[in-house]
């Protein structure tokens, strides 16, 4: 969902870099009381990670039309909020700056869709989710699944929302076609999305439960390991 | 940090180096769901080129990097698609977890909280870089 540069217009693309950057001072100053000794490499791990599985586009049903994972549900679930946003803008700008993908100009538009809106539209839903499913494995999978598949969506409204603000070309008053255009496709991904996002979390649950941020910070009066295991949290 | 934590992270590096160096040539090369939306209005031919109409996409320009030696994911000079794709992922993992765990270490909270487990060594009188010169030999142990 890498937006190109030229597609939007240069002051948008500036307002929206002066807000990604905004945004992301309030994630690491509200992100480093997440960050400890324990949390700062496994954030690189997720970085990381998203980087290797953006590169995996997988087609979807529609014909000649793929899509990628965004990241923000899966780096919401096991690092939280503030810190999983750093992460997926670390990935987009290694992206935009190392190997051209996502214009360097439309950085702040890319960062507010993908990193911004992803994860907080993901982290949402996840807090809801948590508390009203089943403490098992399938209520974790439902959670990662809808969260994940629902923050695709909304960053794609994301794109929209830009585009009305400062798109290249005039589509005569059909705005909102391309929203609908660009919901339907990215419900689409989203399914790819949440299966990753679900695959990985339960992977990670299974191994290593205590550093599933959502899990401690979300659930923690049922999961009785994680003081044992020495979270600062 | 524990042995434990270390095996973790570095099965999830290798997993993430076996996508993105091996995995990452059996990707779609398809426009993805952002550019082929743009394309609405559009026809393209069977390399997903615009042959004819018009569409949001006809406005894109050049990226500011477009010559980078690791453009469009593959190392400039590397002649084998295969190898270059992998090779360009590869160091895009290690770049990203570099910088990524890099930043994040520098960032992080230091001075234990109470529940830290080796808040229990008094530490007031010391200055509070010898307390991050003894998390760092944890760390390293």
């Amino acid at each position: 969902m890498h937006i190109s540069n030229g597609i939007i217009d240069g002051p948008v693309a500036a307002i929206f870099a002066a807000l990604a950057l905004a945004a992301l001072t309030a994630c690491v100053l509200r992100g480093r009381r997440d960050l400890d000794d324990r949390l700062a490499p496994m954030a690189g791990l997720v970085a990381a990670f998203i980087f290797a599985v953006q590169m995996l586009n997988f087609p979807i049903f529609t014909a000649g039309v793929s899509g990628h994972l965004l990241g923000g549900a899966l780096a919401a679930m096991l690092v939280g909020p503030w810190v999983g946003a750093l992460c997926v803008a670390v990935v987009l700008v290694v992206q935009a700056l190392i190997f051209g993908d996502g214009g360097v100009a439309m950085l702040g538009l890319n960062i507010t869709n993908m990193a911004l809106l992803g994860t907080a539209a993901a982290y949402a839903l996840i807090a809801l989710l948590l508390r009203v499913l089943p403490r098992t494995r399938a209520g974790l999978a439902v959670t990662a699944f809808v969260a994940a598949t629902l923050s695709v969506v909304v960053a794609s409204q994301g794109f929209v929302l830009e585009y009305w603000l400062g798109g290249t070309t005039d589509l005569g008053n059909n705005l909102g076609g391309l929203a609908g255009t660009m919901a339907g496709v990215h419900l689409l991904i989203g399914i790819g999305e949440g299966l990753i996002t679900a695959t990985t979390v339960l992977t990670v649950a299974k191994v290593r439960p205590d550093l599933v941020y959502a899990l401690r910070s979300l659930r923690a009066p049922a999961a009785p390991a994680v003081p044992v295991a020495g979270g600062a949290r | 940090m524990k042995n434990r934590s270390w095996a973790f992270l570095a099965g999830g590096l290798l997993v993430a180096l076996l996508l993105a160096g091996v995995v990452s040539n059996y990707a779609s090369s398809h426009p993805d769901g952002l550019d082929s939306s743009l394309l609405k209005g559009c026809t393209v031919d069977a390399d997903d080129n615009i042959v004819g109409g018009t569409c949001p996409a006809q406005q894109a320009r050049d990226h500011e990097l477009a010559d980078s030696p690791l453009a469009d994911y593959g190392v400039r000079g590397v002649r084998n698609s295969f190898v270059s794709t992998g090779l360009s992922g590869v160091l895009g993992v290690l770049v990203t977890f570099a910088i990524g765990a890099g930043g994040f270490w520098l960032l992080r909270r230091r001075g234990g909280t109470p529940t830290d487990a080796d808040a229990a060594t008094p530490t007031e009188g010391d200055p509070a870089t010898s307390g991050d010169v003894r998390r760092r030999a944890d760390a390293a142990s």
